[in-house]
């Protein structure tokens, strides 16, 4: 067991709390730095994959599990991000400059979305976004001239300053550089007012409101950062599968996005990571396991959908807290080895928030 | 006459919006959370009523009946499994696991060997007949569509209206803590409407499918019964109806007057202008929330 003897403010707001941290974290850079050396080809590009979705899922990480608005239709952000840089790349823009406009365009669509989100909430929220999403999907099949319609649309290499990072080394560390600057961004927004402001709308908006927050407002920034980081995602999604059409970004790519934020964990930046390598490593595993599986069972087309939504009623029954409250729960029981308690993380009942007026 | 006849045709669709926004309704006034699943009940109802027909060789009105009252059932355990062990978490948790449930449903029914992938018709008796009044062409279908919702409809009115469960249900629905206190089990209600609800839904399905189709995917139409109940304000039976008329509507005059592509998003921009004007909805009624 580590106590951290706090002889300073500053320490509660320190990004790395204890050596220990600094140690793990170094580590894993140093690990995810020299993996291209160590990793075959096909490892790097399921690397790149993980990293992309971590920065989606921390997109929508900053909108549901900490400002606690529930999108289901973040894949139209994705979506807008990926159609932006690639038709700005096409006009000869370059790389950075579209890439950045591509957040801010989706960013702004955030806000659009954002504007209802401050009348309704909970549910309505819910089917608001899921209808944006519908409405933005059909877009993308029905404006051909820029984003070629349902036929799709091929994406340019990637050349940043001159250099070709088409190979899939260049591309990895590029991934692997927006994520890490993603990261920083999420964790020194989240230690600011401002990220401060969100989680206490989530706990509760009245409670914000009274200690003079401003919901409208800060519910319109956290849809606008949220929808720029998966702009962001989306951009670099284009040119990891070099080929877009409308249904990669339809309604099952914002479920798929909701289930990496809820199996790795609500409210918790480990979580994106985490809900990531869930959401890879989980087609992967189906497919080794069809082989010991009978074929009755095993070569069926459900298995995918079934073994997802089986994952998510079980999370959602069983782990609230998702992947990292796991983690959590296990490194408790490291730590004090022999005095763990069943009851230690025993869910508190909370009285449902009613939303009903009487 | 076209426009009689894609009227017809909107109406009778609205209908099965309006069915399956009903069975969203009954849940969440009676529990307050929201079924995300309630398209692929709808499927399994349809399925329930084809497999009845087609392996057991029922005639289609026994087989419509027992395939309700086994989603009735499914309904009940469903509420009593998965749903009640959660309740009083935050609605967003239930969200994910009807959806859950949603992707678990949709997933075992592809995996049933022959029935799962296949697209199937249902036959019904009344499959495939056409009534012609002058130059209007009305098909069967569409006509039993929109009876059988009045009649539903009109019976619900009754239920809970006139019968004890539904009075009930009505006191629990409007107060929780109030209705336990005058001695109405109200967890026993909840499973009561769940298996309302799964009813409904099976109704809808089986209504649908001689029209349509029978396919695993048949519920994704449950994504525009949400506009449906949107639009009619998601606390309101009388709104789920109308809403889903309204949609069901609105989407035929788009796919005749507007330009291709208008009749698939007709429903979200108008749930999306909805809760933009009036958030509670046509029937939702307004009040403010004290502290």
């Amino acid at each position: 067991m580590r106590f951290i003897f706090k002889t300073h403010y500053d320490q509660d707001i320190r990004l790395v709390k204890h050596g220990g941290q600094a140690f793990w974290y170094a580590l894993l850079v140093v690990v995810m730095l020299v993996a291209p050396w160590v990793v075959g080809d096909y490892w790097l590009t399921q690397l790149s994959f993980i990293l992309i979705y971590s920065i989606a899922g921390l997109g929508l990480m900053v909108l549901a599990g900490f400002t606690g608005l529930a999108s289901l239709g973040h894949a139209a952000f994705l979506g807008v991000g990926a159609y932006t840089h690639v038709y700005l790349l096409s006009l000869g823009w370059p790389f950075l400059l579209a890439m950045s406009s591509a957040a801010a365009l989706a960013a702004s669509v955030g806000v659009i979305v954002g504007l209802p989100a401050m009348r309704v909430k909970g549910i309505y929220l819910a089917i608001a976004t899921q209808a944006f999403g519908f409405i933005v999907e059909e877009v993308f099949a029905r404006w051909e001239h820029v984003t070629g319609g349902n036929a799709g649309k091929s994406v340019p290499g990637v050349v940043l300053f001159g250099f070709d990072l088409g190979s899939g080394e260049g591309f990895y560390y590029l991934c692997l550089a927006v994520c890490v600057v993603v990261t920083f961004g999420v964790l020194n927004l989240l230690r600011s007012g401002t990220g401060r402001a969100f989680i206490a709308i989530r706990d509760s908006e009245i409670s914000a409101q009274s200690m003079g927050i401003s919901i409208a407002q800060y519910k319109t920034l956290a849809f606008a950062i949220s929808a720029a980081l998966t702009g962001l995602a989306g951009a670099l999604y284009a040119h990891k599968l070099r080929f877009i059409s409308p249904d990669q970004f339809g309604a099952l790519q914002s479920i798929e996005l909701l289930l990496l934020v809820v199996v790795g964990g609500l409210g918790s930046v480990h979580g994106a990571f985490l809900g990531a390598i869930f959401l890879i490593a989980m087609p992967q595993a189906i497919a080794v396991s069809k082989d010991f599986l009978p074929p009755a069972i095993g070569q069926a087309s459900g298995l995918q959908g079934l073994i997802y939504g089986a994952v998510l009623v079980g999370i959602v029954l069983f782990e609230p807290m998702g992947m990292y409250g796991r983690w959590l729960k296990v490194r408790a029981y490291l730590q004090l080895f022999p005095f763990y308690r069943r009851g230690m993380f025993k869910r508190q009942k909370a009285f449902t928030k009613s939303e009903r007026l009487r | 006459m076209t426009f009689l006849q894609v009227l017809i045709s909107g109406v009778s669709q609205g209908c099965i919006y309006a069915l399956i926004a009903l069975g969203f309704v009954l849940i969440y006034k009676a529990t307050e959370t929201v079924n995300f699943a309630q398209g692929e009940l709808m499927m399994l109802g349809a399925f329930a009523g084809l497999a009845l027909m087609e392996v057991a060789q029922l005639p289609f009105l026994v087989a419509a009946v027992l395939a309700i009252a086994a989603m009735a059932a499914f309904g009940v355990l469903l509420e009593r499994v998965a749903i009640r062990p959660i309740l009083g978490q935050p609605q967003f948790t239930i969200v994910m696991l009807t959806i859950g449930l949603g992707y678990m449903a949709r997933g075992l029914m592809t995996m049933v060997p022959v029935y799962g992938s296949e697209t199937h018709a249902m036959q019904a008796p009344y499959k495939g007949q056409v009534w012609s009044l002058g130059q209007l062409v009305i098909s069967v279908e569409q006509v039993v569509v929109i009876v059988v919702t009045v009649v539903l409809c009109a019976l619900l009115y009754l239920m809970f209206n006139k019968s004890r469960v539904g009075i009930a249900m009505q006191a629990s629905s409007q107060n929780q803590l109030a209705a336990y206190y005058m001695g109405i089990p109200v967890q026993r209600l909840n499973g009561l409407v769940w298996g309302l609800s799964a009813a409904v839904a099976a109704i809808a399905g089986l209504l649908l499918a001689p029209w349509t189709f029978v396919h695993v995917n048949m519920g994704l139409i449950g994504l525009k019964a949400f506009p449906a109940a949107v639009v009619g304000g998601f606390g309101s039976l009388p709104g789920a109806i109308a809403g889903g008329l309204i949609i069901g509507v609105i989407e035929a005059m788009a796919g005749l007057y507007m330009p291709e592509g208008f009749k698939d998003i007709a429903a979200y921009v108008v749930v999306l202008l909805m809760l933009v004007i009036k958030p509670n909805g046509l029937f939702g009624g307004s009040a403010r929330k004290k502290v």
